[in-house]
């Protein structure tokens, strides 16, 4: 395994991981908190090798996690100000599994606040800057992850995709970036967003490693019921041959670089024997405005637990319980998150209960079907991402549909719970990352990263 | 649909912001665009079409009927709240 091959010892891996955490920090902001005491777990790791024992698959392999997973290492901050000061006693299961087989955890990285946004420009503590362009965003909400992998400060990172945040970052960042299938891992001690899409999965320089992080963290768990059985370790890699293009996403709105970009692999594809299939998937086109009703309706919900009074910030300006709720949570979110939070409330609310979030979970279906009658014909999709490489900070930040906008041809992957796989896909004329991204049916993980792997020896 | 000040101060109130006159206004054009957006749902003809709420394909995962121990204890728990009396969470008067 390329990223455990136990060339240098655990304490050498994690102290060149903070030197460059530390070296970076200024520049890019890709850490909320930095874990100066991993040092000390390397060297426990490194004394177990020493003494003959067994040690895990991931012994000494320094990683990088989102904060809005939890963990007693750091305080839990999802890069809000109403979780300022929240040190969880309770720890994710990822986290758990990753660090029974050695795996150290030296920061917590940046993300839009409550992974609500795009760039990482919502974040509380500031935005995290483009690994090839410091002007550029780093795109979101796993920023933080994405530029931690692509610096090369750690060799993977553990994030969260709830309509493409981890897709677009890895694309905006020249690195793979995963988003299992819905069910795959367990979200017990993650921040909850939208129940019903939220996934957790990784950012990685090979796409070799994405099967190994599979193997490891992947399967059922007892403290979240929407875990699926184990599939992933028994499944087998099925031979790809059709690959789906799908032609509503060829279109001006798209950036054209991107656009080359997919031509070139198709025609590369072509070449090696490939059969390309033009899919037409029309209810796509509705998806992202599904999403944004679907999702704010899941988070106004999920985040009615942030009122100040059993954890994180509390105003200190209240004389009643009800001002002490009202305070809270204004100071406590940032403007994206009350955006969210109120679009949720207006979609729910009697009246508009039936127009919105009805008409949504209806065009849910029909997208879910569009999937599945698109994987009667191939094998696996390939699209770009997102319409655009890395935009300048702050050129979206005042103009959420424009934001929105950003997502459309990553959220219906989230609506249908189907895996997708971000492939590097070489650079624009101006340097920065392309990506393009796989998608396979529900329970195919193991497809899409084999496929990812054949794709690299093609490029 | 209009989205007025009155449509965002029933909003604030659902969602138990105390928003400033300047959020406030602000609020009225964005959400009146992120409404704008989702509305072109209506274009699309779903008639017919069951709805879908959530898509895990399992239902009714049971479990027996019995407590397990957890990660944190009362103590840990109270930790994290910024006042406490007596054991208990301390909040301002609630009449």
């Amino acid at each position: 395994m390329k990223i455990a091959n136990r060339e240098q010892s655990a304490v050498e891996l994690v102290r060149e991981a903070l030197a460059k955490a530390h070296e970076y920090q200024d520049e890019y902001h890709v850490f909320n908190w930095i874990n100066d005491d991993a040092i000390r777990k390397a060297e426990e790791i490194d004394q177990r090798i020493a003494q003959g024992e067994e040690v895990g698959k991931l012994a000494g392999v320094p990683y990088a996690l989102k904060d809005n997973f939890l963990s007693p290492e750091g305080e839990s901050t999802a890069s809000a100000l109403i979780l300022e000061g929240f040190n969880s006693p309770v720890t994710a299961t990822a986290v758990k599994k990753l660090e029974a087989e050695g795996a150290i955890m030296i920061g917590r990285t940046n993300l839009d606040a409550f992974a609500h946004g795009s760039s990482t420009e919502n974040s509380y503590y500031g935005p995290t800057k483009n690994s090839k362009d410091v002007e550029r965003v780093a795109g979101g909400s796993s920023g933080g992850s994405a530029v931690a992998v692509a610096l090369g400060i750690v060799p993977f990172a553990l994030g969260t995709d709830t309509g493409g945040s981890i897709r677009q970052p890895a694309s905006f960042n020249g690195v793979y970036g995963l988003k299992p299938t819905y069910g795959a891992i367990s979200r017990y001690g993650v921040v909850a967003m939208a129940s019903s899409t939220d996934c957790i999965g990784f950012f990685t320089h090979e796409a070799e490693d994405l099967d190994l992080l599979m193997g490891v963290v992947a399967g059922q768990d007892k403290n979240d019921q929407t875990t699926l059985p184990d599939f992933y370790r028994e499944s087998t890699a099925k031979t790809v041959k059709k690959v789906g293009i799908i032609k509503d996403f060829d279109n001006e709105a798209v950036n054209s670089e991107i656009r080359e970009a997919l031509k070139r692999k198709i025609g590369t594809l072509k070449a090696q024997g490939y059969e390309i299939i033009e899919l037409e998937m029309p209810a796509l086109k509705y998806a992202l405005a599904a999403y944004y009703i679907i999702v704010p309706a899941e988070v106004s919900s999920n985040l009615s637990r942030h009122d100040g009074v059993r954890y994180g910030y509390r105003s200190a300006d209240a004389s009643s319980l009800g001002e002490l709720y009202e305070n809270t949570r204004n100071e406590g979110f940032m403007p994206e998150n009350k955006r969210r939070i109120m679009i949720g409330n207006f979609v729910l609310s009697s009246g508009f209960y039936d127009a919105y979030y009805l008409k949504a979970a209806k065009a849910r279906t029909l997208i879910i079907n569009e999937y599945a009658k698109a994987f009667e014909k191939c094998d696996v999709i390939l699209t770009p991402v997102a319409p655009n490489p890395a935009f300048k900070l702050g050129e979206k930040i005042n103009d959420p549909v424009a934001m929105y906008l950003e997502d459309v041809m990553s959220v219906p992957l989230n609506l249908a719970g189907v895996p997708g796989l971000t492939v590097p896909a070489g650079k624009t004329k101006s340097g920065l990352d392309l990506g393009l991204q796989l998608v396979g049916p529900r329970r195919s993980d193991r497809t899409l990263v084999e496929f990812a792997k054949v794709l690299e020896e093609v490029k | 649909m209009e989205v007025n000040q009155e449509t965002i101060q029933h909003l604030a109130k659902l969602s138990n912001f105390a928003l400033t006159d300047g959020e406030t206004t602000r609020l009225v054009s964005d959400i009146k665009e992120i409404v704008g957006y989702i509305s072109q749902l209506d274009e699309l003809n779903t008639d017919g079409v069951e709805p879908t709420y959530q898509v895990f394909e399992m239902e009714n995962v049971w479990r027996p009927d019995e407590i397990l121990p957890q990660e944190a204890d009362r103590e840990q728990l109270l930790a994290l709240t910024k006042e406490t009396l007596n054991y208990q969470i301390k909040v301002p008067k609630v009449l």
